[in-house]
C-alpha cells in the first residue's frame, strides 16, 4: 500500500506507523446532582490504543456512543484529552518536538455536516484558501491553489468558486469540504462519517474520488463510520468500538467477514440484507446502544452478549491477538482464560 | 440564429457533456453578501418607506439651521400655542411662542442624536465584551456574563434615570447613562450568538488550519455575528431616543432653550389643554422615528437570513 | 375497492417546484409496499400527501387519492382529522415531533384512543398497555409513564409505532422511520414492522432510501426519480432483475456491489434535474448510461416488464440485458474461488 511518492516530511520509513495511540482517556464530567456524594462521568473514550499505517484507511465503526467521534476530536485536539499518548510519525503530538500547530498541518478532518462545516458568509474559495492563508501563503497562491483543488475534487473552479456553500448540493458541499482538507497537504485526513449524510449515489461518487486522491498524495485515512458496507469497501484494516474500548481489530476482510468477538458479529448481523430471499430472521442485538456512564464490570459487551458467562463479568478481557494482526478483546478466544470456549493450552 | 445553437446543444448532450447540476439559478454568477442583503431590502416597501422616513428626518435635521422657517428660539409673548394650521405658524406655536415646525426640525438634531450616539458607542463596547465572552468561554464568560446579569437587575428606565441622577444633568452625562443602559443587553446577545457559531463545524475547521484565536474570531466569527447584533442593535435605537426623550423630561437631558423633542413634550404638557394638538406633536415626532428604526430592523433582520 | 391506498395522476406542486409529477400507486389490501429514491425524488412528498399533511396555503394537489376506500382530497377538515390516526396512521423519522414533550407517553396514546373511539380512560389505558406489549417495550407499565425525553432513541421510535397503530388503523405509512437510528436498532425496528404488518394484515407504505431496509420490510418496491414512479413490481423483481437505468445506477454504486476491493464504484454520473425546470423527455436521459435521441424527445411511460412489474423506459430490455450481463461476469470469479 505504499506510495511511490516520497515525502520529506516521512520521518521512519514506511515501518514506522504514522499514527500510534496508547491508552487515550476522555471521561467527560457530569454535574453532581443534588445530595450526590461523587461526580459521574461520561467514559466516552476509556483506554483506547491502535496505530495507523502510512498510506492504509483505517476504519473505526461502533454504534452511537461507542468513543469513536471523540476518539477523532481527541486526535486533533478539538477535545482535549484526560491522558494518553499519541505519537505522529514517531513523535509525541504536543511535544516539544511537535507543537499541535505543526501537527495539525499535517493532519486534517473531514466532518459529516458538509453545511455546518462550510462558513455561508465565505465563497468556497475563499473557504479553501484560508487554510493555506494563515500558513504563510500569500492571497494570490492560495486562491491558485484553491482553484486547483477544487477542479481536483471535480468542480470547475471557474463555475463555482465563487459561490456560497447554500448554493450548492450535498455531494459538492462534501467536495469542497474535501479539497479544503487538501489544502494545507496533510498526510492523514479524518474523515468523520464524512458520506453518510449523502445520498447513496452520490455517496458512491464521493468514495471513488477518496479513493483517487488517497492514491495521488499518498494520503492516509481514518474512516470513521457507521456502514459496514462501505467500511468493507474502503478500509484496509478495521477496529471495532464498544463503549469507549476497542473490540477488535485487523484487516477488514477478517474483522467484517469471520469476526472474532461477538459484537462485530452481532453489527454483520444487523446489516439489512439485499437479498428478498434471504431476509434477516432475528436481530442478534435487543434494546438501544448503552449508555457509556457506569459502563458494567467485567467485559463490557457482557449484558447483552449471547456468549456471556459468568468470568466474563468478572475479568477484564485485554485486547490479545487471536491471529496475526487480528487482536480482539473477547475471553472466548483468549486460552485459559476461564470462559468455556476457551481453548485450554499448556503453559 | 436558434437554430445552430439547439443543434450544437444537442450534439454537446449526446457526447454526453455533464450537465449543468444545480438549479437555473446558479447560473446567475453569485452575488456578495451584502449585495444579496440589499437586493432583498429593495423588495421589502415597509423597510423602505421606514429607511425614507428616516433619511428625510435625519435630513431635515441636519440642514435645519438653513432651512427652517422661522427663527426657533425667537418667541412672542402675544402668539402663544397658536393652533395646527396657523397662517403663520404651519404647525402652530409653543407656550413661549415659538414656532413649533422651526422647533421640531431643530429638535430632530438632538433627539437623533441622542438616540444614536449611546447605541452606537453600546454596539462597539457591547460586541467586544460579547463575542469575548463567547468565543472564550469558561471562566472569562462566566465572570463577564455575570456581572452583565447584574444590570439586568434594573428595569432600564430606572437604571438610566439612576445613572443620570448619579452623574447630574447634560447631554454629555445623558449618553454616558444611556450607553451603560445599552451594554449589557448588547452583550448579552453578542454572547448567544457567538456561542451558537462557535460550536459550528467550521470554526473547528478553521482551528485545525492552525489558525490563531483572533484569526478565527476576525475572519470566521465576526462575519456570522455582527449582522445579528446589528440588526438588534438598530431596534434599539427607537428605546434610545424615548428613554433619552424621558430623561430630557425629567430635566435629567438636554436643558431649555434648547429644543429637544422629549423636552419640548415636557414644556407643552401645561398646555395640554389648551392646545392638545400641538402639544402632542414631539410625541408623534418621537413615535414616527422611532417605529421607522424598528420596521427597518425587522426588514433588516429578514433580509440578512441566509436560506439554505 | 380492493386497493387500500389507490392514487392517480398525483402532482404535488410547491411554487415552481412540481415536487410529485404524475405518480399512479395502487397498494393492495395487506400489502407492504417501500418507496424508495433519493432526497429531492417526490417520496416523502407523495407519502404525505395521502394525509394531506402538505399546508394548503404553499402547495397544490392535484389528482385522486384515495385510502381505505375514501377519497382523501375531497374530505372536509373535520372528517381528516377523525382519518387520521383513525383509519391511516403515520410514523416518522424523528419520533419526538410525533409527541408532545409535556405529557406523558401514556397519557397521548390514552388520548388518541378516547379521541377516535370513545372508551373511557380506564379502558384506553388497558389498550394503550397491550400495544406496548405488542411492540415489545420492556416494564411497559412503567414506560406508560415515562415523558418522551426520558425515553432512549429505539424505545421512543417504539412508543411511536405503538400510538400509531393504537386505533387499529387499516393503513400505516411510515416516513423514514429508521434513519436516525443505529444499524443495531434499525434491525429491530424493521423486524418489528415486518412482524405487526403480517400479525395485524395492515396495508403499509414504507419510504426510505435504503434498499437494504426496502428489501426487509416490503414485498414490493416503487423507485421514484425526479418525482415519478420509474419502475415497480416485487422486491425480487428490482433487486434481481432490474428494468429501469435508475434502478440499476442505484444497485451497482453500493459499496457492497463492488466488484473488487479499492476497485472503483459504479456511479451514476451528474445530478437529479431541477424540479421547477424539467427538460423534455425521460428526466434520466442526461445521467443515463442508455440514453437515446428518443429519451431526450418523448417521455417514456410505465410499462410492463414483466408480471405486476412496470419500468419506465424506452430501452428497459436492453437495461435489464446490461445489468444481467454484468452480474454473470462480477459471478464468474467468485465460483472460480
Amino acid at each position: 500500500m505504499s506510495v511511490g511518492v516520497i515525502d520529506p516530511r516521512d520521518r521512519g520509513g514506511p515501518a514506522q506507523p504514522l499514527l500510534s495511540v496508547t491508552d487515550l482517556v476522555k471521561h467527560f464530567p457530569i454535574r453532581k446532582g443534588f445530595g450526590e456524594k461523587k461526580g459521574r462521568a461520561v467514559r466516552a473514550v476509556d483506554g483506547v490504543s491502535f496505530e495507523a499505517l502510512k498510506g492504509e484507511t483505517l476504519g473505526i465503526v461502533g454504534e452511537s456512543g461507542c468513543g469513536k467521534s471523540t476518539t477523532a476530536r481527541l486526535l486533533m485536539g478539538l477535545t482535549e484529552r484526560d491522558s494518553g499518548d499519541i505519537l505522529f510519525d514517531g513523535e509525541s503530538v504536543g511535544g516539544r518536538a511537535l507543537p499541535w500547530r505543526s501537527f495539525r498541518r499535517q493532519t486534517q478532518m473531514v466532518f459529516q455536516d458538509s453545511y455546518a462545516s462550510l462558513n455561508p458568509r465565505m465563497t468556497i474559495e475563499a473557504s479553501i484558501s484560508f487554510g493555506p492563508r494563515v500558513n504563510g501563503i500569500g492571497a494570490r497562491e492560495a486562491a491558485e491553489r484553491s482553484r486547483g483543488l477544487l477542479a481536483r475534487v471535480g468542480l470547475e473552479p471557474k463555475r463555482f468558486g465563487g459561490r456560497y456553500p447554500h448554493e450548492l448540493s450535498g455531494g459538492q458541499r462534501q467536495r469542497v469540504n474535501i479539497a479544503r482538507a487538501l489544502a494545507l497537504e496533510p498526510r492523514l485526513i479524518v474523515l468523520d462519517e464524512a458520506v453518510s449524510a449523502l445520498d447513496k449515489s452520490v455517496e458512491a461518487q464521493v468514495l471513488n474520488l477518496l479513493l483517487d486522491l488517497k492514491q495521488e498524495f499518498g494520503l492516509t485515512y481514518l474512516f470513521i463510520s457507521h456502514d459496514l458496507n462501505v467500511v468493507r469497501f474502503i478500509c484496509d484494516r478495521v477496529m471495532v468500538m464498544y463503549l469507549g474500548r476497542v473490540a477488535e481489530i485487523g484487516p477488514a476482510d477478517t474483522v467484517l467477514s469471520r469476526p472474532s468477538h461477538p459484537y462485530t458479529e452481532a453489527l454483520l448481523a444487523s446489516m439489512p440484507s439485499l437479498d428478498p430471499d434471504r431476509r434477516t430472521q432475528e436481530a442478534l442485538l435487543a434494546g438501544d446502544p448503552p449508555n457509556p456512564i457506569d459502563p458494567p464490570p467485567g467485559c463490557r459487551f457482557h449484558p447483552r452478549c449471547r456468549i456471556a458467562e459468568a468470568v466474563c463479568a468478572e475479568t477484564e478481557p485485554p485486547l490479545d491477538p487471536v491471529a496475526p494482526a487480528h487482536r480482539a478483546a473477547c475471553l472466548a478466544r483468549q486460552p485459559n482464560s476461564g470462559h468455556s470456549l476457551s481453548v485450554a493450552r499448556a503453559a | 440564429m436558434a437554430a445552430p445553437i439547439t443543434a450544437a446543444a444537442v450534439t454537446a448532450l449526446a457526447e454526453g457533456t455533464p450537465l449543468p447540476s444545480v438549479s437555473p439559478e446558479a447560473y446567475v454568477p453569485s452575488r456578495g453578501y451584502w449585495r444579496h442583503v440589499g437586493h432583498k431590502l429593495s423588495r421589502d416597501p415597509v423597510a423602505l418607506a421606514a429607511a425614507a422616513v428616516i433619511l428625510l428626518v435625519v435630513g431635515v435635521a441636519l440642514f435645519s439651521p438653513w432651512i427652517t422657517p422661522m427663527d426657533p428660539y425667537k418667541g412672542s409673548m402675544l402668539r402663544r400655542l397658536r393652533p395646527i394650521g396657523d397662517s403663520t405658524y404651519w404647525l402652530g406655536s409653543d407656550e413661549l411662542g415659538r414656532d413649533m415646525l422651526s422647533r421640531l426640525m431643530v429638535g430632530g438634531r438632538l433627539s437623533l442624536f441622542m438616540g444614536v450616539t449611546p447605541v452606537l458607542i453600546a454596539f462597539v463596547v457591547g460586541s467586544s465584551l460579547g463575542i469575548l465572552a463567547g468565543y472564550a468561554g469558561g471562566w472569562i464568560n462566566t465572570i463577564l456574563m455575570r456581572t452583565i446579569d447584574v444590570f439586568f437587575a434594573f428595569p432600564s428606565v430606572l437604571l438610566a434615570i439612576a445613572l443620570s441622577g448619579a452623574l447630574g444633568a447634560g447631554i454629555f452625562n445623558a449618553i454616558v447613562s444611556l450607553t451603560c443602559v445599552f451594554v449589557p443587553q448588547i452583550a448579552r446577545v453578542a454572547e448567544s450568538v457567538t456561542t451558537q457559531i462557535r460550536a459550528r463545524d467550521y470554526v473547528d475547521a478553521a482551528k485545525l488550519s492552525g489558525a490563531s484565536a483572533f484569526t478565527i474570531v476576525r475572519v470566521q466569527v465576526l462575519g456570522n455575528v455582527l449582522g445579528p447584533i446589528f440588526v438588534y442593535a438598530t431596534s434599539l435605537i427607537s428605546v434610545s431616543m424615548i428613554l433619552a426623550s424621558g430623561l430630557s423630561f425629567l430635566g435629567l437631558g438636554v436643558r431649555p432653550p434648547e429644543p429637544e423633542w422629549g423636552l419640548m413634550l415636557n414644556t407643552l404638557r401645561t398646555a395640554i389643554y389648551v392646545n392638545p394638538m400641538v402639544a402632542a406633536l414631539p410625541g408623534f415626532a418621537i413615535f414616527i422615528v422611532s417605529i421607522s428604526f424598528n420596521l427597518f430592523s425587522d426588514g433588516l433582520r429578514s433580509a440578512m437570513e441566509i436560506r439554505q | 375497492m380492493n386497493a387500500a391506498v389507490a392514487i392517480e395522476n398525483l402532482k404535488v406542486t410547491f411554487g415552481a417546484v412540481r415536487a410529485v409529477d404524475g405518480v399512479d400507486l395502487v397498494l393492495e389490501k395487506g400489502q407492504a409496499l417501500a418507496l424508495i429514491g433519493e432526497s429531492g425524488s417526490g417520496k416523502s412528498v407523495t407519502l404525505r400527501a395521502i394525509l394531506r399533511l402538505h399546508s394548503e396555503k404553499r402547495s397544490r394537489i392535484e389528482g385522486r387519492i384515495q385510502a381505505a376506500g375514501r377519497d382523501v382530497l375531497t374530505m372536509s377538515k373535520r372528517e381528516l382529522s377523525a382519518f387520521r390516526g383513525g383509519t391511516v396512521s403515520m410514523i416518522f423519522q424523528e419520533p419526538l415531533l410525533a409527541f408532545d414533550p409535556v405529557y406523558t407517553v401514556g397519557q397521548q396514546i390514552t388520548e388518541s384512543i378516547r379521541r377516535h373511539e370513545g372508551v373511557s380512560a380506564g379502558q384506553a389505558r388497558v389498550r394503550a398497555l397491550k400495544m406496548f406489549e405488542r411492540v415489545r417495550i420492556p416494564s411497559p407499565e412503567r414506560r406508560l409513564d415515562a415523558y418522551p425525553h426520558e425515553m432512549s432513541g429505539g424505545m421512543r421510535q417504539r412508543a411511536m409505532i405503538a400510538l400509531a397503530l393504537a386505533c387499529r388503523p387499516e393503513v400505516l405509512l411510515a416516513d423514514e422511520p429508521t434513519t436516525a437510528l443505529d444499524a443495531t436498532v434499525q434491525i429491530q425496528i424493521l423486524l418489528l414492522l415486518r412482524e405487526l404488518q403480517a400479525e395485524l394484515g395492515l396495508s403499509t407504505i414504507f419510504v426510505t432510501h435504503d434498499l437494504g431496509a426496502a428489501v426487509e420490510v416490503a414485498d414490493r418496491i416503487a423507485v421514484m426519480y425526479a418525482g415519478r414512479i420509474v419502475e415497480t413490481g416485487t422486491a425480487r423483481q428490482i433487486v434481481l432483475d432490474p428494468h429501469h437505468p435508475y434502478t440499476i445506477g442505484l444497485l451497482r454504486s453500493r459499496a457492497d456491489g463492488a466488484l473488487a476491493k479499492g476497485a472503483r464504484l459504479d456511479t451514476i454520473p451528474g445530478s437529479p434535474p431541477d424540479l421547477a425546470n424539467r427538460p423534455p423527455g425521460c428526466p434520466f436521459a442526461p445521467r443515463c448510461f442508455l440514453a437515446e435521441e428518443r429519451c431526450r424527445r418523448e417521455e417514456p411511460p410505465l410499462a410492463a416488464a414483466g408480471p405486476s412489474h412496470l419500468a419506465a423506459c424506452w430501452r428497459s430490455e436492453e437495461a435489464a440485458a446490461s445489468f444481467r450481463r454484468k452480474r454473470a461476469e462480477a459471478a464468474e470469479p467468485v465460483l472460480a474461488v
